[in-house]
């Protein structure tokens, strides 16, 4: 999907590339997303070291805004302390639309080690807002942030952004079929 | 300063309010003590020169089904000795005497005690929570403690 990939096709080579406008503004969309980062716990130590030069999340077009307004989208990157939650939500709701959330580590997921007698977590960051890539792990390695940023990366690159309604219509009505 | 030297002195001046030495090891030895005269006992802890007790580590608390059970860990810089105390109260009523006005650093300890496990520490400036929201219900920490359904609309069990 990605609009670079066509260079590798004999036919589109030479420098030209053939796309439609939507996969130009979702190539931009996509390699330059920036990032609200919500560290709340263990997870975010370990991103401190995804932030590093060792893994260099920058690469990825990416840029830690300190305020929602400016931000595509949000890291939720440890243990959501019920205290904690509220405080997301309204993060989340100043955001700009189009907007996305990586939920990192079990925590974030579903409640991690608190899963039980955690009377003070939220299990799981997504009973308050909607999440769009789960990165699994306790914490997470590196390589499966990047991986997670990738998969969100994707995500945006396939989505509508012209005759969006008549779009997800006529998927609809072929789901149905 | 051995233990059994600061337990022979504080009983000395202050009689039946000092309870029993209890050594058990490996843990620690401990002074148990009745809880109208904590106070009065670390003002002597700190002011007596021999004692020299000039920064307080930290204070548990620790729930124990009838009783509450609060902790001190105490230790001289100068001297180099250390002594923990050990205040015991019902859990109908469990109030013991605070001691921020001695060591600053109690401030926020019996506040998290205050929150966890209910204690309640007379004469401290401010007793609220600390950690949990100010309108948390219960103390979470207590044996017989019961997690609630929901928080602000939020589902709390998995
Ligand atoms: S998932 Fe594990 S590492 Fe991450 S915040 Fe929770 S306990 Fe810490």
């Amino acid at each position: 999907m990605g609009l670079l990939d066509r260079l590798d096709n004999p036919y589109e080579a030479g420098g030209i590339i053939l796309g439609t406008i939507e996969d130009v503004l979702n190539w931009g969309r996509s390699r330059s997303d920036w990032y609200l980062h919500f560290g709340l716990a263990c997870c975010a130590i370990e991103f401190m070291a995804m932030n590093a030069s060792h893994f260099d999340f920058m690469r990825f077009g990416i840029i830690p805004r300190a305020t929602p307004r400016q931000a595509d989208f949000i890291m939720i990157t440890g243990t959501v302390t019920l205290k904690m939650a509220e405080r997301i939500k309204v993060l989340w709701e100043q955001m700009a639309e189009p907007k996305y959330c990586i939920s990192v580590g079990s925590c974030a997921n579903c409640g991690g080690p608190y899963w039980q007698y955690g009377y003070h977590v939220l299990k799981g960051v997504d009973r308050i807002i909607p999440v769009h890539v789960y990165v699994p792990g306790c914490p997470p390695r590196p390589e499966a942030m990047e991986e997670g940023m990738m998969k969100l990366q994707k995500l945006i690159d396939q989505q509508a952004i012209f005759r969006k309604r008549q779009r997800l219509a006529e998927e609809e009505a072929l789901k149905e079929k | 300063m051995e233990i059994t030297e600061i337990y022979n002195k504080l009983k000395d001046k202050f009689g039946d309010s000092v309870k029993d030495l209890i050594i058990s090891p490996p843990s620690d030895a401990f002074i148990a003590i009745a809880s109208d005269k904590l106070f009065d006992i670390c003002l002597e802890l700190r002011d007596n020169p021999e004692f020299d007790f000039d920064y307080l580590m930290c204070i548990s608390a620790v729930d124990f089904s009838e009783n509450l059970e609060v902790v001190y860990h105490i230790y001289s810089m100068n001297k180099k000795h250390k002594v923990i105390l050990k205040v015991s109260v019902p859990k109908e009523n469990p109030v013991v005497p605070s001691i921020e006005r001695i060591w600053r650093s109690a401030d926020w300890h019996e506040r998290e005690a205050y929150d966890l496990l209910g204690v309640v520490f007379e004469g401290h400036h401010n007793l609220i929570r600390i950690l949990l929201p100010y309108d948390w219900e219960g103390h979470p920490l207590r044996k017989d403690y019961k997690e609630p359904e929901t928080y602000h609309g939020m589902k709390v069990p998995y």
